[in-house]
């Protein structure tokens, strides 16, 4: 995609035809099959792959369940049953497109954790990152509107409490609420327009992952050294040496996603959304879907409820500042022994907050999710800009190289174009 | 717009870039309103459409069969509306708490109808995220919120937050002692 030389040379005459009109497969072999990988990638990098393959997963028992499916109040809750029970195969494109969200949220919460621990928003990177921050933001728009259409209490009271979430905006939130419901209150139009919605956004999705990979070809991958490319020894070949790991991980990852496919396809959901909707009657507890449940337990930390509202959408939005906070020249965690512990501390204050998010908003729940909550912002504002000015970092590797063969040998496999094949995939 | 020498009219002696100038302003110009006057309609389709206005007309509710101390659910515009008769002694409590005790201060007196004490009308969604509390709970016993906790007391006035404001009182009227009809207030439908 990006200057690293075509070595596509087209062989029949049709080829030559073709790629002289439009350079297609040129396109493709450089960027999937000549593009140079760094050869200490571990297999936290297969999540990218591994994330295309949900996403195409998804879209594609999306398009199959629409075929089904009948966005109307009065039926929308039976034409999801008649899925289940009437359908042929139905009940495994539901379950597959329920359980597709979640397994989506494992892969892109490993991709984001993998992401700030090798310091991969660091410059040059900063684009590629923020148009993956997008992605995350598109990511939970549809993951909300989809979970609306079943029709169930916790579809219903999900939408009225995050629609009313909007309500708090000051002056125009009662404008957007009435534009988003298409009346008074939560109904049949708000179940339209959000099927609508939730159609678009996938493809909105997919025009930013092209972006994404477009960016990340011009920038080249970062990788657990986080030191550049500096010779073709640091390098393998993207095909045979990235597909073929990329593929096995999608594979184990599928392996995973079966499980619960099949032997608990609803354990990640809610009892209540078996419940046709009701308008008059809450379920005891409302409680999103896991992957929103961070961000659930910060809106419930703050007793205002504008203030709680600006802190769960800050939290979010903080991550695209991550390239300008850390001031750290030096990316990968490995080599950071102060930050590491802080980058850890992190991740268990994200576990906690979701685990607060389920619980009830009491007592000590509250006092812990707003200590949880105060880590988390001072994590990205006070602890990112200060370690990176006072920490002494490790001696980096003088190449990537160097890592894999050990300090010092310039033996170990030649690289790109040829060879690498001793790479192990193992390290980092 | 200072055109260079390969503006083919600079050639022809006119002053620099009237025409030109013209025609840009006026294309943008044209633009800008035409993406405005293209974009209202797909806004304005968002709105409640007519169907969902007309379904929103006044709505008559008859008291007489509702028993004191109980509860009764409406929906008016899809929206919930609790209808309660309070005792005596749940009119004097609402009426004994010192305005200083409130998150939302406002008298009982202000909150029901004059004469029509006995007889409490407010929406019924909770006004920190829109769950249904539930009534005759939580320490004021007037409702408790099961989402984030939000008690409010037997006046629809909230005690206990999350939530930031009272149960906000839906616009209604008395058309004699056992009939209101809500949307409508001063001889006239709410719009």
């Amino acid at each position: 995609m990006s200057g690293h030389g075509n070595t596509y040379v087209p062989k029949s005459a049709l080829a030559k035809w073709f790629e002289s009109r439009l350079p297609l497969v040129g396109l493709v072999h450089s960027s999937f099959v000549s593009f140079p990988v760094p050869r200490n990638l571990n297999y936290f990098w297969t999540f990218g792959a591994i994330l295309i393959a949900m996403l195409v997963s998804q879209i594609v028992t999306g398009v199959w369940l629409a075929m089904h499916y009948d966005p109307s109040a009065a039926n929308a809750f039976n034409s999801v049953e008649h899925i289940m029970r009437d359908v042929n195969y139905g009940w495994l494109l539901r379950y597959m497109h329920a359980n597709g969200a979640s397994m989506f949220f494992v892969a892109v919460y490993v991709h984001i954790f993998r992401n700030l621990y090798y310091g991969s928003y660091k410059a040059p990177r900063e684009v590629l990152y923020i148009l993956g921050v997008i992605i995350y933001l598109l990511m939970m728009a549809t993951a909300f509107l989809g979970y609306t259409l079943p029709w169930g209490q916790m579809s219903f009271w999900g939408a009225t409490v995050i629609t009313s979430i909007l309500g708090a905006i000051p002056v125009v939130g009662d404008t957007i609420q009435s534009l988003l419901w298409g009346g008074y209150s939560v109904g049949s139009p708000t179940l339209n327009r959000f099927f609508s919605l939730h159609y678009l956004l996938p493809f909105m999705i997919t025009g930013v992952v092209v972006l994404h990979v477009w960016a990340l070809h011009v920038t080249g991958q970062n990788n657990p050294a986080g030191i550049p490319i500096k010779s073709g020894k640091d390098a393998v070949a993207f095909t045979p040496y990235a597909t073929i790991k990329d593929v096995f991980a999608a594979v184990v990852f599928f392996a995973f996603f079966a499980y619960w496919i099949f032997y608990q396809p609803n354990y990640l959901g809610h009892a209540d959304n078996y419940v046709p909707a009701n308008p008059a009657v809450t379920p005891a507890h409302i409680v999103p879907e896991w992957y929103f449940l961070p961000f659930y337990a910060i809106l419930r930390a703050v007793p205002d409820k504008l203030g709680g509202v600006i802190l769960m959408f800050s939290a979010v939005l903080i991550l695209a500042l991550a390239p300008w906070l850390d001031t750290s020249r030096v990316r990968s965690c490995n080599y950071r022994p102060i930050y590491r512990q802080f980058f850890f501390l992190f991740v268990v204050v994200c576990i906690l907050l979701g685990w607060l998010g389920a619980k009830p908003p009491e007592g000590g729940y509250v006092i812990a999710a707003r200590l949880c909550t105060a880590y988390y912002f001072l994590h990205f504002l006070l602890v990112m800009p200060l370690v990176g000015l006072f920490e002494t970092p490790k001696a980096l590797p003088g190449s990537i190289l160097e890592t894999v063969t050990g300090p010092g040998k310039q033996v170990g496999g030649s690289g790109m174009p040829v060879g690498a094949a001793a790479a192990p995939s193992s390290k980092g | 717009m200072a055109n260079t020498a390969a503006d083919p009219d600079s050639t022809h002696g006119a002053p620099d870039g009237t025409r030109r100038d013209f025609m840009f302003l006026a294309t943008g110009a044209g633009l800008a309103v035409g993406a405005g006057a293209l974009a209202w309609p797909f806004v304005a389709s968002m709105a409640p459409d007519a169907e969902t206005i007309a379904a929103g007309a006044p709505l008559e509710v008859d008291l007489s069969p509702i028993q004191e101390g109980q509860i009764v659910n409406v929906f008016w515009r899809g929206k919930l509306i609790f209808v309660r008769s309070r005792s005596e002694k749940e009119i004097k409590e609402a009426a004994a708490v010192p305005l200083s005790d409130l998150i939302d201060p406002q008298p009982d007196a202000a909150r029901v109808k004059d004469g029509h004490a006995k007889w409490l009308v407010v929406y019924g969604n909770c006004t920190h995220l829109g769950c249904v509390p539930i009534g005759h709970q939580g320490q004021y016993e007037g409702w408790s919120c099961p989402c984030h906790g939000s008690l409010y007391d037997t006046s629809g006035r909230v005690r206990r937050g999350p939530a930031p404001a009272n149960l906000p009182i839906p616009p209604y009227l008395f058309e004699s002692e056992t009939k209101i009809r809500i949307g409508e207030e001063g001889g006239k439908a709410v719009a």
